[in-house]
């Protein structure tokens, strides 16, 4: 492994996001704090209680996820498409760096990213409800694992996007109604039968529930579920990438 | 002289379809400077691309010292640095962390000492903490020359350094160019500008419709560029060259009608008048008489023309 050639690509990376460290850094607060006034006491207030959870302190794990997904998906996919785009990319073709490096420097950082806003939403929401964590290493686990495989995520997409409208399009069609239908807001067994049924197939209700059982102890699918669904989805993810890098899909024409 | 790099009918087909090299087979010898001539679209940066793992091969090999470039891209990949032809620089970053990140990407530790070396040499100590969107289109070209130097390659691939660049930076470019061959590096650079084979190669490569037409020395190429030849055209037509003209080494041409002589251009004395006095005293008649050259010139555009005649 060329460890120098990791920590230059996750170093430059990581110095774009510091160019725009405010900025980072206000939008999940401010984000954060305008859920918490529509959901959490606008519409929260007449929810009361979710499994005996105050509606604000409910709809914490969803709202971090919410965030994690996307700022981890747009961050690796803008990484690794900015480069394509104004041409950069040869050096990275041309170093002797194999795939899994190039993907350790980019998602590392990308991911990276994403776990700050995620804790940063996760202290915001701190001054607004009362927040219990009854399994901190789970709760870490799962966000570690979340930023790492939705990075992944947004790397393949980057190398597959061929302009600016696709590299935006995918997280908005695609992962937002994924992740506001996967039980952000509302717990499973909210739903009409049927709807719990096809809710099934969404895999980030799976994401959501572990993570939400981190927090309350509660959970819509089995834990063991949450976990087997994360981790495929994450070397499913790593699979593609090992094959782009193999044949040169859309990098070596 | 050992080859430093050994590409072995390389070939590449794009997506569509498109033939871009036609089996190139080529050796790059140590130390030297290789220019490589050609029209656009010829296949030169194809061919830089791909022995830089830009592009994968459709068919054949590349040797990097020594190294395979597929199954040891690692150290084959060490020894190279890339100049690319477009330039491509991320806007926003500072000319010495994008140096550095080049040094860093390549595996090598940080060393602040050799980034301000390569950063002088290259006259860009000055503005190592601007933006590079802040540089001029000259600048920015030699950031990228940066960037291939920061990992200390010992082959060195320019494509078209000196396009869109004026004069006084071209022959800066040659000097550097001049520089790095005295430092050991190999470098090969592309260009369409026949005086700078001329001014700064040790050999000179014709590419055309993506076939390698001629490698030659550049020496032995100026020589036959020295050589002069005239025509002398007689009024009546000879069948044997005559006797006082023997010791000229002449050629007789166009049915006897005309006597052609060689000459180096750069000899302290051609020959001519005493040829021309002899001729008269042999008691031959001049009609006409004309001198031709070969340049290097014209020999590429020679080669460029067979080879579009071939493909047609
Ligand atoms: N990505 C690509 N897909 C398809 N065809 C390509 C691609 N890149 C280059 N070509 C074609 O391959 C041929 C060789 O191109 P190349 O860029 O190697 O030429 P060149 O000799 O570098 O020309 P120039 O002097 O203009 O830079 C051209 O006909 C070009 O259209
Ligand atoms: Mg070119």
């Amino acid at each position: 492994m060329n460890f120098t050639a990791i920590m230059a690509i996750y170093k430059f990376e990581m110095a774009r996001f510091f160019r725009t460290l405010m900025q980072s850094f206000l939008s999940p607060v401010l984000s954060t704090s305008l859920y918490f006034v529509v959901f959490g006491a606008a519409i929260g207030s007449r929810i009361d209680e979710v499994e005996g959870v105050s509606y604000g302190a409910f709809i914490v794990p969803g709202l971090i996820m919410l965030s994690v997904m996307t700022q981890a998906i747009s961050n690796a996919s803008f990484g690794i498409y900015f480069p394509k785009f104004i041409g950069t990319i040869y050096e990275l073709l041309s170093a002797p760096v194999n795939f899994l490096e190039i993907v350790c420097g980019y998602v590392g950082a990308a991911a990276t990213k994403a776990l700050f806003i995620g804790l940063v939403i996760l202290v915001t929401a701190h001054f607004f409800v009362d927040l219990e964590i009854q399994h901190p290493l789970a709760m870490l686990a799962f966000l570690v694992l979340t930023c790492l495989s939705f990075a992944l995520l947004g790397f393949i997409l980057g190398i597959w996007a061929g302009n600016f409208e696709q590299l935006q399009l995918v997280p908005l069609m695609i992962v937002t109604p994924l992740v506001f239908l996967g039980g952000s807001f509302y717990s499973i067994s909210m739903l009409p039968p049927v709807w719990q049924t096809v809710t099934l197939f969404n895999p980030v209700v799976y994401l959501i529930s572990g993570f939400r059982w981190s927090f309350y102890g509660m959970a819509d699918v089995p834990i063991g579920l949450s976990l087997l669904a994360i981790g495929g989805f994450t070397l499913a993810c790593l699979a593609v990438i090992w094959w782009i890098f193999r044949t040169g899909w859309r990098i070596r024409n | 002289m050992s080859d430093i790099v050994e590409i072995r009918d390389l070939r590449k087909t794009y997506a569509g379809g498109f033939e871009a090299l036609k089996g190139v087979t080529l050796n790059i010898h140590e130390g030297e400077i290789l220019a490589l001539l050609g029209p656009n679209g010829a296949g030169k940066t194809t061919l830089i691309s791909t022995v830089c793992g830009i592009t994968q091969a459709s068919g054949g090999s590349v040797h990097v010292g020594g190294f395979d470039i597929l199954e040891e891209f690692r150290a084959a990949r060490s020894m190279i640095g890339l100049v690319p032809q477009e330039i491509a620089l991320e806007p926003f970053e500072k000319v010495i962390s994008t140096v550095r990140f080049s040094r860093g990407l390549f595996g090598k530790p940080r060393d602040d000492a050799r980034i301000e070396a390569i950063l002088k040499k290259l006259s860009l100590w000055d503005k190592r903490d601007n933006q590079l969107k802040e540089l001029s289109g000259g600048m920015k070209r030699r950031v990228l020359i940066a960037k291939a130097l920061a990992h200390d390659p010992r082959v060195l691939f320019l494509d078209e350094p000196t396009a869109g660049v004026d004069v006084e930076l071209r022959r800066d470019m040659w000097e550097t160019v001049a520089e790095l061959k005295a430092d050991g590096v190999t470098i090969i650079l592309t260009t369409h500008y026949i005086e700078e084979a001329e001014a700064i190669a040790d050999r000179v490569g014709v590419i055309a419709k993506g076939e390698l037409m001629l490698v030659e020395d550049k020496d032995d190429l100026m020589r036959q560029m020295g050589k002069k030849q005239i025509e002398v055209q007689l009024s009546e037509p000879l069948t044997a060259i005559p006797e006082a003209l023997a010791s000229y080494a002449l050629e007789l041409r166009g049915d006897g009608c005309a006597l052609v002589y060689s000459y180096d251009t750069r000899a302290e004395r051609t020959g001519i008048t005493t040829l021309l006095n002899d001729v008269a005293a042999a008691g031959l008649v001049l009609r006409d008489m004309q001198t031709r050259q070969t340049s290097l010139e014209e020999i590429f555009v020679d080669l460029v023309a067979a080879a579009e005649g071939d493909a047609a």
